[in-house]
């Protein structure tokens, strides 16, 4: 079970949230404007990635809030929780390549 | 004579104490302290069990948790029968009864072990290759015999009567093993300040030092070994588990812990949990988990009498039994000389040391020869003999480029000992998802980095030494400790000490050239041979992923523990390649297997889930009511009276509806009440239909789409004001409505000002249904006037009933006329009350969710997820209408728009008339247009809600049909067991379908 760093209640364990898939996946502003492609790959493509993941938790039994977070998904390691509308750590990224670069 | 191969003194176990206890029904004795092995082997019992394919007759190969052979059943009655037990773990109590598995009739006579005579005949991927065709046989004939021939044990046939705790802790630094290494660690990390959890998986600590004569010799200090045990057990910051196995290592420095509570004992307390799961997360994590000594590959190596080296050193100096008369050790390191050296001083004759090695020259083979043991160096075996106990061994010598040559000599005996060396326990480390690297001069993967707070010590990391192990662990737990965060001062951890000592390669011994080895085992449990592995190579596998799973070998559940590594070191060789290169298969957890219980804990009978009740729960309880579960929830399905089956108290409830009034729990509802100013903003985004219209005071009909454009949910939703709704969802879909919604309030449209509350407990609903509904509330509802005019169908008004606040529906989920009383939960069962005497004269009667159902299929209402299926568009369910056609966008819409979703393809809302109107069709039933075709052929549609309605006198059926709508009239089939059922297709609405009693 992770232990997950909520941005509002801090560190609590994996029971307490739910995963949300890939984070910072906007809905199209006008998705009458999209493609039959657009909109599938809206819906449908995600990434799978080795590595560090910005993924989505609600915090359900807990504050209810959505959050994003990035993972190493070889280690589930956090690297850092954010809250919506906010950027993916910059920092978090270079720490995880310094990582990888050192192992 | 009992006990006969018990010395005379010695060991650790309690001879003041006698135990008795039975094996096949045979009578026995050991001592307190005994496992079952050693008081079987004390008994002269090797003959333990059967093997798995072949039913090779099987005894007692290891000392601890990685036997793969000698498993038992231990019985203490019908519900209590543990099979696959480790006789080697299982500790002896006054009275324990075991039983040897896997045999018919008998252990001795075994009819099953024809299949071994057969075994030339069974190679690797038999099964996969013998019963692919024809394929119907495996129903009748192949996977009966096989359930039958295979598995090993039977589970017991009864409920398990015993409890089982679970506890969550936390600590500084767990530690794994109780041995020289995580004795000295506790000890270290202890000191430093940390709070620790040591666990042990056997009942004392000590680890390899309880094998030892004198601990004390080994360590170059006497008192070490109680000392720090003492010390530790009265250490306030330390927790001792034994009997505790660390079974999984999962992320984040989380380690499940087995606790055995009261397996060892005659007469458990029966209040006392069985075992105990701990669930431990630590800052650090120390394994010190020891190493498993590597059995030798060469034919006939399985035979009971056959032993590892170190196995027999335990038996004899921990628990005083000598394991035969007559031994030969088998080795290829010096290490396992002791054993030999022992069993010597302790009068078993050594009728030969047989090592593999061109010279044994080391001060323990030297302490050998001054012994007068006979020492044959450059030898390998080429086979044993004997059939319920090992007699025999042949030897052949080997020339200098390692080849068996000349002629084979027999040594008689009846114990055999063989080392191939120790393979330090890395499987935690490894479900760490921490690397391994191979370690040539050991001839052992050892523990690299882990991205866990982990780090190991001692004979796990390849230091074997007693005594460098326990340094090693003092200098990692203070390591530990410091990572943890305790305040402590430079901390100086020397290299490993690698002893090179005890490196046999893995694999096979060698055998004479154009005589491949039969029957050399690798894997005990799951009776993988040598050959099998090679043949596996020979066809072409070349990953050891996928050998594993052809040949089986490491999979049974020891896991391997003890053939891994020569598994490798076979199929390394075959296919020319380092063992490196071919790498490891994956350790998964269990370590060792872990009882369901253990993992189901608390959870179970009440408390497996919670269960919900609604205010009104405990007079259906009074009156009778048969109840379901939906969801966590417990719902009246009906009321029956007098005795009466459920197809006539529903019939009963229905045409009480229809006639007279019906009175209906429905506080199971979701309801989600939506507030703030831009709550239509956000009710039009999410839902399909168009709210600015909605004016406050009146309901709709609402549809929730996925974005994929498929119905996920509906509900009445009621304006009760600008900036508020009051939502209803499904039953079941509460949750799930209110989390997407929160999604898209939360990470997609930030800009709305909207609160979101699940009030689903909040309110107990009342539904008052049928024709006389008005007359039922006339007296009891305030503030609110009834008439059709200022309250018509799916209309809400705020009022007080029973001087009670309220919010009074005007909706139906019936056809008739119906109000939904919603007053806060607290009132719900007095205002129940009240309505159901108010309605006694007017033939009020309570109805279940069943009559619900068939009434709403009379209306053609779908339920979402008995009628939908998650590929439901609304206007496959027929509610095309509801969608608000000027919103640009809403949740669903844009997928709604591909061409796919209204092609003429698409399944229907119908329903379904059957030909024979007393027939009610089977949910899920396939539907045909022809009724001369034969399966296989491909069904236009299914039954997805069928009843018998009392109304209509008849069964009626509602269906998803390709085209449906365009087949009005047709005649479609329904294939059964008895032949094709005719059905007609009709309009989804079977009754009032102009819908003049509802808005009556
Ligand atoms: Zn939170």
């Amino acid at each position: 079970m992770l232990l997950i760093s909520c941005p509002y209640c801090g560190e609590r364990p994996e029971l307490e949230f739910v995963h949300g898939g890939q984070a910072h996946i906007a809905r199209p502003g006008d998705p009458s404007a999209c493609s039959d492609q657009q909109w599938a790959d809206y819906l449908y493509r995600r990434d799978n990635i080795k590595g560090v993941h910005a993924e989505r938790w609600r915090h359900t039994h807990g504050c209810g809030r959505f959050f994003n977070a990035l993972r190493d998904t070889t280690s589930d390691h956090f690297l850092a929780t954010y809250k919506v509308g906010e950027p993916p750590p910059a920092q978090a990224q270079a720490q995880a390549q310094l990582r990888k670069a050192t192992t | 004579m009992s006990q006969a191969l018990r010395t005379p003194s010695g060991g650790r176990i309690n001879r003041a104490r006698t135990v008795r206890f039975t094996f096949d029904g045979r009578e026995l004795t050991g001592f307190e302290g005994d496992t079952l092995a050693s008081a079987l082997l004390a008994n002269d019992v090797h003959l333990v069990g059967r093997s798995f394919k072949y039913h090779r007759p099987r005894g007692v190969l290891t000392a601890g948790p990685e036997e793969p052979s000698a498993l038992v059943a231990i019985r203490r009655d019908a519900a209590r029968v543990t099979p696959n037990l480790r006789a080697t773990e299982v500790e002896l109590y006054e009275g324990l009864v075991a039983e040897s598995q896997n045999r018919w009739p008998s252990l001795k006579l075994d009819v099953g072990a024809v299949s071994g005579l057969l075994s030339p005949f069974i190679p690797a991927g038999f099964y996969y290759k013998t019963f692919m065709w024809p394929r119907r046989a495996w129903q009748w004939l192949y996977e009966p015999k096989i359930r039958a021939a295979a598995g090993l044990g039977r589970a017991p046939e009864h409920p398990d009567p015993d409890s089982y705790s679970n506890r969550f802790a936390h600590c500084d630094v767990l530690i794994v093993g109780g041995g020289p290494a995580g004795l000295a660690a506790a000890h270290a990390a202890a000191e430093s300040g940390a709070r620790i959890i040591l666990c042990e998986q056997q009942p004392q600590l000590g680890g390899s030092l309880l094998s030892e004569t004198d601990p004390g010799a080994a360590l170059g200090d006497g008192e070490w070994l109680s000392r720090t045990i003492q010390g530790l057990m009265n250490h306030p910051r330390v927790t001792v588990l034994t009997r505790t196995t660390a079974f999984g290592y999962f992320p984040h420095n989380l380690i499940g812990l087995e606790q055995r509570l009261t397996e060892h004992l005659a007469q458990p307390d029966p209040r006392q949990p069985r075992e105990r799961q701990w669930q431990v997360r630590a800052k650090e994590v120390l394994l010190a988990t020891g190493a498993i000594e590597r059995p030798l590959v060469f034919p006939g190596n399985d035979r009971p009498g056959i032993l590892l080296a170190g196995a027999a050193r335990s038996y004899l100096n921990r628990y005083g039994v000598l394991a035969g008369r007559r031994a030969v050790l088998l080795t290829a390191s010096d290490e396992a000389y002791r054993s030999a050296l022992d069993l010597h001083r302790a009068g078993v004759t050594i009728a030969a040391i047989v090592d593999v090695r061109p010279q044994a020259a080391g001060e323990l083979p030297e302490a050998a020869r001054r012994a007068g043991l006979p020492l044959h160096t450059a030898a390998t075996v080429v086979g044993t003999t004997g059939r319920l106990r090992v007699q025999g061994i042949r030897i052949q010598r080997l020339d200098a480029q390692g080849q068996p040559q000349g002629a084979a000599e027999r040594i008689a005996c009846d114990l055999v000992l063989m080392s191939g060396g120790h393979t330090p326990s890395v499987h935690l480390f490894s479900q760490s998802r921490g690397k391994l690297h191979w370690n040539e001069a050991l001839q052992a993967f050892l523990p690299g980095q882990s991205p866990e707070k982990a780090r190991c010590a001692g004979a796990c990391r390849g230091i074997f030494s007693a005594e460098a192990a326990r340094r090693d662990g003092e200098s990692a737990g203070a390591l530990a400790a410091r990572d943890a965060g305790l305040a402590i001062g430079a901390i100086i951890r020397e290299p490993p000490l690698l002893e090179a000592a005890g490196a046999a390669v893995p694999g096979e011994l060698p055998q004479p050239a154009g005589r491949p080895a039969i029957k050399a085992f690798v894997d005990w449990q799951n009776d993988v041979t040598s050959r099998d592995l090679s043949l596996a190579a020979r066809e072409g596998f070349r990953s050891i992923e996928h050998i594993k799973r052809y040949t089986t070998t490491g999979m049974a559940t020891d896991q391997g523990k003890i053939s891994n590594l020569n598994a490798l070191g076979i199929v390394a060789r075959q296919i020319g390649k380092a063992i490196p290169e071919v790498g490891l298969t994956t350790f998964r957890m269990p370590y060792t297997p872990v009882t369901f219980g253990s993992f189901a804990g608390y959870a179970r009978g009440e408390l497996f889930d919670p269960v919900r009740t609604t205010p009104i729960h405990d007079w259906a309880v009074h009156e009778g009511a048969v109840f379901e579960d939906v969801g966590l929830w417990k719902r009246a399905r009906y009321f029956p009276r007098n005795g009466e089956s459920m197809h006539a108290a529903v019939n009963r409830e229905c045409q009480s509806v229809r006639t007279s009034c019906g009175l209906f729990d429905a506080s199971t509802l979701g309801k989600i009440e939506v507030v703030g100013k831009d709550a239509v903003t956000f009710m039009n985004r999410l839902y399909i239909n168009s709210w600015t219209s909605l004016a406050v005071g009146r309901c709709r009909y609402g549809i929730l789409l996925r974005d994929d454009g498929f119905v996920y949910d509906d509900g009445i939703v009621a304006r009760i004001a600008e900036d508020r709704f009051h939502v209803t969802t499904t039953t079941g879909g509460a949750a799930r409505v209110l989390a997407m919604m929160e999604d898209y309030l939360q990470t997609e449209w930030r800009d709305l000002s909207v609160w979101l509350t699940s009030t689903t407990e909040q309110w107990a609903v009342i539904a008052v249904q049928g024709p006389g509904a008005r007359h039922v509330l006339e007296g009891l509802v305030q503030d609110v006037d009834l008439s059709a005019a200022a309250l018509p169908h799916m209309s809400v008004a705020p009022g007080r009933i029973c001087g009670v606040p309220m919010r009074l529906f005007r909706v139906s989920f019936t056809g008739e006329l119906g109000f939904e009383i919603n007053v806060p939960a607290d009132f719900g069962a007095a205002v129940w009350e009240a309505v159901y005497e108010a309605g006694r004269p007017h033939g009020i009667t309570p109805y279940g969710t069943e009559a619900m159902h068939v009434l709403r299929a009379e209306k053609g209402y779908i339920i979402v997820g008995q009628d939908t299926d998650g590929t439901v568009t609304p206007d496959d369910a027929g509610l095309a209408w509801a969608a608000g056609t000027r919103k640009s966008d809403f949740v669903g819409k844009r997928a709604l728009e591909r061409p796919v979703m209204h092609g003429p393809e698409r399944k229907q809302l119908v329903g379904l008339l059957t030909a024979e109107p007393h027939v009610v069709l089977e949910e899920g039933a396939q539907i045909v247009p022809d009724a001369r075709v034969t399966p296989p052929t491909r069904p236009i549609g299914h039954v997805t809600s069928s009843y018998y309605s009392a109304t209509l006198g008849r069964s009626i059926a509602l269906a998803l049909v390709r085209a449906g709508r365009e087949r009005m009239g047709q005649t479609l089939y329904v294939p059964m067991p008895g032949g094709n059922l005719s059905v007609q297709v009709v309009s989804p609405v079977f009754y009032d379908p102009k819908g003049s009693r509802q808005n009556a």
